[in-house]
């Protein structure tokens, strides 16, 4: 398999990466080149093998259902790029 | 052509926790914007999940009741997304292994049952809130919501009308409260819902293209969206036209459904087991531990409630609408020692048209079980008369006491003492001589007029009966 | 015996401080002198601050004063800016976080600040922990205090140069598919990464998460112990934090390791390992021998695939963790844009650098629709054969031992325009991320060029007594770990 250009788009699109026409073609050859190395996956058999998406098997741990967290919200917006009544702001959603 | 309609229905459940689905921040509604926002919840790098065991004991109680699998393995996963009240930019789920499988509900409509599949509920977390007001061309963005858990109750497309969906979504928001996992609040977004809705030839097998309607949060809302889209189905396709596969917003002021335009990309989720969060085991104690906390169920409630206390149908689906209702209805009946049918009455009557009147939930009604209960054995001792009572409860609404109080302070206690009401009885036989020879000429009607002059003179308060009995005989010829 | 501060252990300084030989304040004014005068040649800092870290050092002071003891009160040390503190500048190495002073403290902040150890600055690493030579840095590539043409090894080369150059006694660092193994053998340092779920990650800017943890960086293994002995143990945040009780690694440092069987994957002796590398190691397990262990020879016949695995599960983990930087609540924002979606697109595209863009984008295409099943699953189900490799190892052998790196130290810019062959870079570390095992990296020598050469311990799950007394063990018949780069002693 290979990412051609417009598969690019696709995914900088699902990434919400903003990808200059310029930068596209670089792009695939890069994701390409990093492709073929992975590729090397398709050579082993894995039927019948249990994915691992975790390095160690545990059960989920749950907590208790206690409220401990305290309103932070003045040092939390100290670092927001914009801010207005408590609220963050964004350019407008449209639904 | 005749047409058939195909609904399922996607309930979002907001858990009734204390705390978030993976955080520790505060659950309540209507707090300043962003001041229940944890570090975990805006999703500062760095912070991880961590999750609320009475969220998975929730599920698991809702899972009971509907007679489902519980999973004893389900996995969380991230569902990748860019929203801005998404903070992560990814939202936990549950996607391949969800906490319950395979249950079922049975709602009825015109006195018919029909059994509805649910397909799932799966543990997820909700998003924040956009504020779409003015901010200079601004969206405003609060966070307040974002983590609080909760349970997506996906059914199968088992439904044919827009009154089968809202039947079974009434019956999810019975249950739900019944079992005390989440306020059903609509209002507030604490129950919500999206409707899949397709059509197809009558007599067709396969489904047809479905629309997904979101943001309808009434019942009446769901009745209404529903039926606007069939026929904006049906109207195309009779037209010659195709349904697409869309998401569409319902729009309450207008009444018709319209495609929502942020979703216009087909969405690719990328779902994947969250790394963070290793697979949530329950063993059979835990289960078992939740099945012990099961209360009764409304479908039992009512079939005993009909066997026990002697109601009809109707009387005891009212009564069992909520589990609160049936708790005050079932304490007035213990308390009073009186007959269930008429503290039934009196529940779904006098009771309930003063809550709908002032709009109140039966939780916040300033007359207490026990209160009614002390009314009713004032009635029963004929302390009070039934039409008295009446007003005496009125009194009790306002807050101005019990039965005894205020049967004592507005003077409104029966009178039972034959002498007192002998005297009445003859000072008014005396008063209307024409009246009394008219009767004796055999105008019988004219009876009436003589009770009515009697409890006037008394304000209501002569015992009925007794003014009854002496009338009869003082007035035969 | 006069004190030098930049050649004394922790334990020294330690003794030092307690018997108020040395304040904290004087240690760390030493240190921080060395930082602000040396840093320049290295750029192994991203933030250094003069007056927090006194401050720290002060608070320090008056807890020795107060009567107050422990291994690591007043010591000076240096943190990988993937860790959040409070009031620091935590970037992460990312111009995204330029501007993002961190409201919160991490766990493993949280505990070196109850134990009182100070923080000399922040580290230098690649952005967002996604590198092996520390040139993905968006404060620029960090130089190798033994050649300063060199990288230092990646991602945590800034921690790795400040230790190495005796700016910090000590530092902290991250490790995913070899971020503090890599780097440690690239600059003569001791460096462990703990078992998975061992050391709490909450705090710690994720990468992916379920192979990121952090750990200790220092000169010698019975620093790295006392390091991790505050670092490791059960965070209820952490939802992958193992509940077990924390031995006091320094403990057991001396055990005799006579018998001990090291296992030599043949896998990791084949082509790609550097001569020069091969010696060094060969005569470090030589040592071993003379100490009365003994050699088997074991296999891990799926090691190969680590990386393709890696480069799969790693990336699909970051492009969405990677997610939360959007420009909306904290972190850089495109200054202009013409609605949502072109803010999300212009913030990431100008705030994330070419590596981890290309890293979010491989993760997403293996996520996406069509391609989970050949790339993801695939990739969840050859760890799971990786990790089955060890298992069966293990069976005739109580630690692996090979090459941490395949060659020493590069030329800064030899490898930055070929990501794959970077990627190669960590073909002996990876698996063991992969397979949730505590790793480490010890000095084992010099090539002839004079640079460092590492060698990497594997332990069993959980077994970091045993690998850091097996390193202490070696450091006891060999000063590979004291010697100094020149113009740093």
């Amino acid at each position: 398999m290979a990412i051609n250009l417009e598969q690019v788009g696709r995914i900088a699109r699902l990434a919400n990466i903003e990808i200059s026409p310029g930068e596209a073609a670089q792009t695939s050859a890069a994701l390409n080149g990093i492709l073929g190395l992975i590729e090397q996956l398709q050579s082993v058999d894995t039927a019948g093998i249990t994915p691992m998406a975790h390095a160690q098997e545990v059960a989920q741990r749950l907590r208790e259902d206690c409220v401990t967290e305290q309103d932070q919200r003045e040092s939390f917006q100290a670092v927001a790029p914009e801010t207005e009544a408590g609220l963050y702001l964004v350019p407008r959603v449209i639904e | 052509m005749k047409w058939e309609t195909v609904i399922g229905l996607e309930i979002h459940a907001q858990l009734a926790t204390k705390s978030k689905a993976f955080s520790a921040a505060a659950t309540k509604y209507g707090a300043e914007p962003n001041t229940q926002a944890c570090a975990v919840d805006i999703a500062l790098p760095g912070v991880l999940p961590v999750f609320n065991k009475q969220a998975a004991r929730m599920a698991v109680k809702f899972g009971l009741a509907i007679g489902a699998h519980i999973n004893h393995r389900s996995v969380f996963a991230r569902k990748n997304y860019f929203y801005p009240d998404l903070p992560k930019g990814y939202q936990i789920s549950q996607y391949e292994l969800p906490i319950v499988a395979q249950g079922k509900l049975t709602i009825e409509l015109d006195g018919v049952e029909k059994v509805i599949g649910i397909t799932r509920a799966h543990l997820e977390e909700d998003a924040g809130k956009s504020l779409h007001e003015d901010f200079h061309g601004m969206t405003g963005i609060d966070l307040n919501r974002a983590g609080t858990p909760l349970l997506e109750i996906v059914s199968e497309p088992d439904m044919r009308s827009a009154k089968e969906a809202v039947a079974y979504l009434k019956k999810i928001h019975e249950l739900v409260r019944y079992l005390e996992i989440c306020d059903g609040n609509m209002q507030e977004g604490s129950f919500r819902c999206d409707a899949n809705v397709s059509v197809r030839p009558l007599g067709e097998t396969k489904l047809g293209t479905r629309a997904e309607l979101k943001n309808i949060n009434s019942f009446r809302f769901v009745e209404k969206a529903i039926d606007y889209e069939i026929e904006r189905q049906i109207d195309l396709l009779e037209g010659g036209g195709k349904v697409v596969q869309e998401t569409r917003l319902y729009d309450s002021d207008q009444n018709l459904t319209r495609p929502m335009r942020s979703k216009e990309e087909a969405n690719d989720y990328r779902y994947f087991p969250d790394p963070d969060l290793p697979p949530l085991v329950l063993d059979a104690a835990f289960i078992k531990d939740v099945e012990r906390t099961l209360p009764e169920l409304p479908a039992a409630k009512r079939a005993r409630f009909i066997k026990d206390y002697g109601l009809s149908a109707y009387d005891a689906g009212v009564l069992t609408a909520t589990r609160e209702m049936a708790d005050y209805y079932e304490q007035a009946v213990k308390a009073a020692g009186a007959d269930p049918k008429i503290v039934a009455n009196w529940v779904t009557g006098e009771l309930s048209s003063c809550l709908n009147r002032d709009n109140k939930e039966i939780g916040q009604s300033p007359v207490s079980a026990a209160m009614l209960a002390g009314l009713l054995a004032r009635i029963a001792d004929n302390t009070v008369s039934g039409k008295l009572a009446k007003e005496v409860f009125e009194v009790m609404w306002q807050g101005l006491g019990d039965a005894d109080a205020v049967i004592d302070k507005k003077g409104l206690k029966q009178i039972t003492d034959g002498a007192a009401i002998e005297k009445v009885v003859d000072a008014i036989i005396a008063q209307s001589p024409k009246q009394l020879e008219q009767y004796r000429a055999g105008k019988e009607t004219l009876f009436g007029f003589f009770v009515g002059q009697v409890m006037k003179a008394t304000q209501g308060k002569a015992n009925p009966a007794q003014v009854n009995e002496l009338l009869k005989k003082k007035l035969a010829p | 015996m006069s004190l030098q501060p930049t050649q004394a252990s922790l334990g020294e300084l330690a003794q030092a401080l307690a018997n108020k030989t040395i304040s904290s304040v004087e240690l760390t004014s030493l240190f921080l002198e060395r930082c602000e005068r040396l840093n320049p040649q290295l750029n192994a800092f991203i933030t250094l601050d003069r007056e927090k870290t006194l401050a720290q050092a002060r608070s320090a002071d008056a807890r020795l004063a107060a009567g107050e003891s422990g291994p690591l009160l007043g010591i000076p040390l240096a943190y990988k800016d993937i860790f959040c503190m409070r009031g620091w500048l935590t970037t992460c190495g990312s111009k995204m976080l330029a501007n993002f002073v961190a409201p919160y403290d991490a766990t493993v902040i949280e505990k070196f600040n109850t134990a009182g150890s100070v923080c000399l600055g922040k580290t230098n690493m690649d952005e967002f922990a996604m590198g092996s030579s520390n040139e993905t840095s968006y404060y620029g590539a960090v130089k190798n205090p033994w050649d300063t043409t060199a990288v230092p090894g990646g991602s945590s080369g800034g921690s790795a140069a400040a230790v190495a150059a005796r700016l910090a006694p000590a530092a902290t660092g991250t490790d995913t598919g070899g971020s503090i193994r890599q780097p440690a053998a690239l600059t003569n340092l001791t460096g462990l990464k703990p078992s998975y779920g061992r050391v709490s990650r909450y705090g710690m800017i994720a990468f992916a998460s379920s192979l990121d943890q952090g750990g200790p960086m220092a000169r010698t293994a019975e620093d790295a112990a006392l390091l991790l002995n505050v670092m490791a143990g059960f965070d209820a945040r952490d939802s992958t934090s193992v509940e077990a009780p924390v031995p006091d690694y320094t403990q057991t440092l001396n055990g005799d390791i006579k018998g001990l069987r090291i296992g030599l994957p043949k896998e990791y002796f084949s082509e790609g390992l550097t001569k020069d590398v091969a010696q060094a190691v060969e005569a470090a397990i030589g040592e071993y021998k003379k100490l009365g262990a003994q050699v088997v020879e074991v296999s891990l016949p799926n090691s190969q695939l680590a990386i393709p695995c890696y480069y799969v599960l790693a990336p699909a983990e970051a492009s969405s963790n990677l997610s939360r930087f959007d420009g909306v609540r904290y972190g850089y924002r495109a200054p202009e844009y013409t609605d949502l979606l072109d803010m999300y697109c212009k913030t990431r595209a100008q705030g994330f650098g070419p590596e981890v863009k290309r890293r979010i984008m491989i993760g997403t295409y293996a996520l996406s629709a069509g391609y989970y099943d050949a790339y993801y699953l695939k990739a969840l189900k050859l760890r799971r054969l990786i990790a089955q490799d060890f298992q069966a190892a293990f069976e005739k052998c109580d630690v692996i031992m090979g090459p941490t790196s395949p060659s020493t130290a590069f030329k800064i810019g030899a490898k930055s325009d070929d990501p794959v062959a970077m990627y190669l870079s960590d073909i002996y570390t990876i698996s063991v991320n992969l397979a949730g095992l505590p790793g480490m990296s010890i000095p084992a020598g010099f090539d002839p060029a004079g640079l460092p050469v590492g060698l990497q311990l594997i332990g069993k799950y959980f077994d970091e007594p045993r690998l850091l007394n097996v390193a202490h063990r070696y450091q006891q018949v060999t000063d590979w770990h004291h010697r100094t780069p020149k113009g740093f002693e």
